[in-house]
C-alpha cells in the first residue's frame, strides 16, 4: 500500500505538468465557472474544445490509455488517473467528448471489428468527430431494454423508426450509437441489435428539450425511415443487448467521475466566511459537524476510486463498482449544493451573485444535479445493479420474462 | 500509487481468519458474554503464539517487528471475529503509550511481557460521562503518587498496568501504574457490551511514575488516540463485513411471499446502500493505516475520516442487521446483538463519532 507516485508515475507526472505548463494555463481562484451541466455549449465553445483536443491528440495525451494503433499511448489506469489530476489544475475548455471517449469508444474497443476501430476511433480520439448516444426513449429509460425503435433489414442496409430521448449535444454531433429493436417476436433483450449511425443522415430529426434549470443541453432524437449500412452494425444481430452493457458501464464511471469535490472547498471557505448569529459559521457545532460528515462521505467516494484504480491496474475489468461512486457522489453533491443555499439564510434564495457570493452556484448546482441522479442509471437502478451483479442477490420477479415483446404490457389494462 | 494491501498481508489475513474461525469466535464471544468472564484466555495464548500481540514490537523487545499494515490486518480479523479479547487495550493502546513515549527502562519492563502475552495493559483517559478526555482531569499526579479515580476503563479489571493522564505540576501528564500495587482499586463496571468488560480505576496514593515529559501529556494522548482510532477502524470495518455477511445470507435463505426475502428491492436496496457504506469505510481505513505506517502528517486528518467512516458504517450495519433478521434477529440465541452491542462500544470507545468531527474541522483549518 502506498499513496505516494512510485518513481516512474513521479517521473510520469513531471512530464505531464511540463506539457500541461507550456501549453495551458494554470487555474486560479476566481476563475469563471465552467459551463453548466447540461447545457448545450456554443459553435465558439465547440471550436475551441476541438483545437484543444486535437493538441492533445498531436502531443500523445489524448485518451492515453487507448492503444497506440488508435492514437493513444497504451497507458497505465494509474498514469490516467496521474494526467486526470493534473489537467484538473489547469483552466480547460469544456469537454464535449465524455460520451465518445467515455461510452463510445470503450464500446467499439470491445465490440467493433478492426475496420470499425480503424474507421472510427481515431477521429473520436482526435475531437475531428463528436459522438453521441441514442439509448433512452420516451417509454424506454430505466427499463431501457423495452425500447421500441425499430430497425428493419434491407438488403445491405438496416430502415430505423422511432425516437430516442436524453441525447447529449445531438445537434452537433457527427456519428451517434443507436440500440435498436430488430425482432419484435422474440423476448425483450433478445430482439435488440447496436448501431453506429450517422447524425447527418436524412430522416433524422433533432428537437431540444428544455430542463428546469433551463438548459437545453439534451434532445429528443427522432428517426424517419433512416438508412444505415449494415457495415455500421457493432456486434451480431441480437447481440445488441451484451455491447450496450458495455457502454452503461463506462457511462456510470463517466458520470460519476463528474464529481470532483471542488464543491467542499467552496463550502468550507464559505462557512470560515460567513457570519451567523453566533459568529463564524464554521464555529457553529452544528455546520461543523455536517461539513465532516460531507468530508468523510466525500473522502470515501474518492478513496474508493483510486482502489478501484489499483484494482484495474492489476489486471481486474472495471466492473459494476463504478455503480457506487454515481450513486454515492452525485447523490452526495446534491446535498452539499442545497446545503449551501441553506447556510446562506433567506439570501440563499436569490441568484444575485452582486449580493451573495457563491449563491448563485449553489442553486445552479442544485437544479443541475437532480439531472445527474437519473443520467446514466438512476439511483434505484443502481441499486439493483449493486445488489445483483455486485452481492448476488436474486432478480426481481418479472412479468416479461420469457414473453415475446411484443405482448409485454405497455399501460394499465383498457376498460 | 496502489491502494491495497500486498499478498503477504492478505496471507497473514487469511492465517488470521482460519484460526478465529477454527475458534469459532462468535460462540466465544458469547460465552464470554454470557459468563461474564473477562476475555477468552484460549483466544488470547492463541494470538500471543502467533505473534500478534507483538506485532508492531520491535524484535530487540520480543517482538514481530511487523508495521502497522500488519497490525491494520490482524485488527480487522479480531473485529470480524468479535473476538473477546483486550487486544485494542493491551495492543493499540498501552503497547503504543509505551512505543511513543516510553523510557528505555520501561520498554525493557513493559514490552517483553505484552509481546508474550504474559501481561495485559491499557490506557485509561475518561472520568466522567459527557466530558472529552482532556477535559478537567481530576485524577492528580504529584511526588510519583496517583491519587483519583478513571471509568471506564477497558479491560481495567483484566490489565497488569494502565497509562493514564493525571494532572500534575506542569500540566496534564502521562503516567503509568501498576494495578497490583498498594492504594489501587480495579471494580468491574455493569456494561453495554459484558464481551468487553469495562472497570472503574481508583487510585490512593498508589505509586505510578511518568510516560514521557510531564506536561505533554495532552499531545502524547491525542497521538495515542489517533493511532488507537486507526486500528480501532479497522476492528469496526471487519465486524461490519462480517455482520453484512451473515445479514445476506440471511436473506438468501429466509422466503416470505414464496420467494427470498432478498429478492425484494426493499431489502436489496437496504443492502446495497449498507455495502457503499462499508467500501467507502474500507477506502478510509486503508487510507488511514497508509498515515499511520508511512505519513505521520496525514494521519491528524486520516485517522478522523476512518474513524467516523467505519463508526458509521458498523452501526448501521448493525442496526440494519436485526431489522433485516425480523423478529429472531431480536432473540438472545441470534448473533445479531452481539454485533449491535460491539458497534455501540467501539463507536464511543476513543471519543464519539461527533468529537471526531470536531477534530476533523479543527485539523483541516489548521492546515488552510
Amino acid at each position: 500500500m502506498d499513496f505516494n507516485d512510485t518513481p516512474e508515475e513521479a517521473t510520469f507526472r513531471v512530464e505531464v505538468r511540463a506539457w500541461l505548463e507550456a501549453n495551458a494555463a494554470r487555474k486560479r481562484p476566481g476563475d469563471p465557472q465552467p459551463d453548466r451541466v447540461g447545457e448545450l455549449i456554443d459553435e465558439a465553445t465547440l471550436q475551441e474544445a476541438k483545437e484543444w483536443q486535437t493538441k492533445k491528440a498531436d502531443a500523445g495525451w489524448a485518451c492515453i490509455r487507448w492503444p497506440p494503433q488508435y492514437g493513444g499511448r497504451g497507458a497505465t489506469p494509474m498514469q490516467e488517473v496521474i494526467w486526470n489530476q493534473e489537467e484538473s489544475n489547469f483552466r480547460t475548455p469544456s469537454n464535449p467528448f465524455m460520451i465518445g471517449h467515455g461510452m463510445c469508444g470503450p464500446t467499439i474497443m470491445a465490440h467493433g471489428t478492426p475496420e470499425q476501430q480503424q474507421q472510427w476511433l481515431p477521429k473520436l480520439l482526435s475531437g475531428e468527430e463528436v459522438w453521441c448516444q441514442l439509448f433512452s426513449e420516451p417509454g424506454a429509460g430505466s427499463d431501457l431494454a423495452g425500447l421500441r425503435t425499430t430497425a428493419v433489414r434491407d438488403g445491405d442496409a438496416w430502415v430505423v423508426n422511432g425516437q430516442k430521448i436524453w441525447t447529449t449535444g445531438a445537434q452537433f454531433c457527427d456519428w451517434g450509437i443507436l440500440i435498436a429493436r430488430h425482432d419484435p417476436d422474440a423476448v425483450k433483450h433478445a430482439g435488440l441489435t447496436f448501431f453506429v449511425v450517422d447524425m447527418r443522415s436524412p430522416g433524422i430529426e433533432i428537437r431540444p428539450i428544455t430542463q428546469i434549470n433551463g438548459g437545453q443541453g439534451f434532445n429528443e432524437v427522432f428517426f424517419n425511415d433512416v438508412r444505415i449500412p449494415d457495415a455500421f452494425r457493432l456486434g451480431e444481430v441480437g447481440d445488441g443487448w451484451r455491447v450496450a452493457i458495455t457502454t452503461l458501464m463506462n457511462e456510470r464511471a463517466s458520470v460519476g467521475a463528474l464529481a470532483r469535490g471542488a464543491e467542499l472547498d467552496e463550502l468550507m471557505d464559505l462557512a470560515a466566511k460567513l457570519e451567523l448569529a453566533g459568529g463564524r459559521a464554521i464555529d457553529d457545532r452544528a455546520v461543523r459537524e455536517k461539513l465532516a460528515d460531507f468530508i468523510v462521505a466525500w473522502k470515501g467516494v474518492e478513496l474508493t476510486a483510486q482502489r478501484t484504480m489499483s484494482a484495474l491496474s492489476q489486471g481486474k475489468m472495471p466492473g459494476p463498482e463504478a455503480s457506487l461512486l454515481k450513486l454515492v457522489g452525485v447523490r452526495l453533491l446534491q446535498e452539499i449544493s442545497g446545503f449551501g443555499m441553506e447556510l446562506l439564510g433567506t439570501a440563499g434564495i436569490t441568484s444575485d451573485e452582486q449580493l451573495v457570493p457563491q449563491s448563485a452556484r449553489w442553486q445552479e448546482r442544485y437544479l443541475a444535479l437532480p439531472g445527474l441522479r437519473i443520467a446514466g442509471g438512476t439511483d434505484e437502478v443502481l441499486r439493483n445493479i449493486i445488489a445483483e451483479r455486485i452481492l448476488q442477490l436474486p432478480a426481481e420477479a418479472r412479468v416479461d420474462k420469457g414473453v415475446a415483446f411484443k405482448d409485454v404490457p405497455t399501460g394499465p389494462p383498457s376498460k | 500509487m496502489n491502494f491495497d494491501f500486498s499478498d503477504d498481508q492478505k496471507h497473514l489475513q487469511r492465517t488470521a481468519r482460519e484460526f478465529l474461525d477454527d475458534q469459532k469466535s462468535l460462540s466465544v464471544c458469547r460465552e464470554v458474554l454470557e459468563s461474564k468472564q473477562l476475555y477468552s484466555r484460549e483466544l488470547w495464548s492463541g494470538a500471543a503464539e502467533l505473534g500478534w500481540l507483538g506485532a508492531v514490537i520491535p524484535d530487540q523487545y520480543g517482538g514481530a517487528g511487523f508495521g502497522y499494515l500488519e497490525l491494520a490486518v490482524l485488527a480487522e480479523e479480531v473485529g470480524r471475529a468479535l473476538a473477546p479479547i483486550p487486544f485494542s487495550s493491551s495492543v493499540y493502546l498501552a503497547t503504543e503509550a509505551l512505543l511513543l513515549a516510553g523510557s528505555p527502562e520501561q520498554k525493557e519492563r513493559y514490552l517483553p511481557r505484552l509481546a508474550a502475552g504474559e501481561i495485559i495493559g491499557t490506557a485509561a483517559f475518561t472520568e466522567q460521562p459527557g466530558r472529552s478526555p482532556s477535559d478537567r482531569v481530576e485524577t492528580r499526579f504529584a511526588d510519583g503518587r496517583l491519587n483519583g479515580a478513571k471509568l471506564p476503563v477497558p479491560d481495567g479489571t483484566a490489565a497488569d498496568f494502565v497509562v493514564l493522564t493525571a494532572a500534575s505540576a506542569q500540566g496534564l501528564s502521562l503516567v503509568i501504574a501498576d494495578l497490583d500495587t498498594a492504594g489501587v482499586e480495579a471494580s468491574s463496571l455493569l456494561c453495554f457490551d459484558e464481551s468487553r468488560p469495562q472497570a472503574r480505576l481508583r487510585f490512593e496514593h498508589a505509586e505510578a511514575e511518568l510516560v514521557g515529559s510531564e506536561g505533554e501529556g495532552g499531545t502524547l494522548m491525542e497521538c495515542i488516540l489517533d493511532r488507537a482510532a486507526v486500528l480501532t477502524a479497522f476492528e469496526q470495518l471487519g465486524a461490519a463485513s462480517r455482520a453484512f455477511d451473515l445479514t445476506r445470507e440471511f436473506a438468501l435463505e429466509r422466503y416470505a411471499f414464496g420467494r427470498p426475502v432478498a429478492s425484494f428491492q426493499a431489502i436489496k436496496h437496504r443492502l446495497a446502500d449498507l455495502w457503499c457504506q462499508i467500501e467507502m469505510a474500507r477506502s478510509s481505513c486503508y487510507y488511514g493505516a497508509w498515515a499511520l505506517s508511512s505519513d505521520p502528517s496525514q494521519l491528524g486528518v486520516a485517522a478522523c475520516v476512518a474513524r467516523i467512516a467505519a463508526s458509521e458504517a458498523f452501526t448501521s450495519t448493525s442496526e440494519e442487521m436485526i431489522q433485516i433478521h425480523g423478529g429472531v434477529g431480536y432473540t438472545w440465541e441470534y448473533d445479531c446483538h452481539l454485533f449491535y452491542r460491539r458497534a455501540k462500544l467501539l463507536s464511543v470507545a476513543l471519543g464519539n463519532p461527533s468529537s471526531w468531527k470536531h477534530q476533523l474541522i479543527d485539523r483541516l483549518q489548521a492546515v488552510a
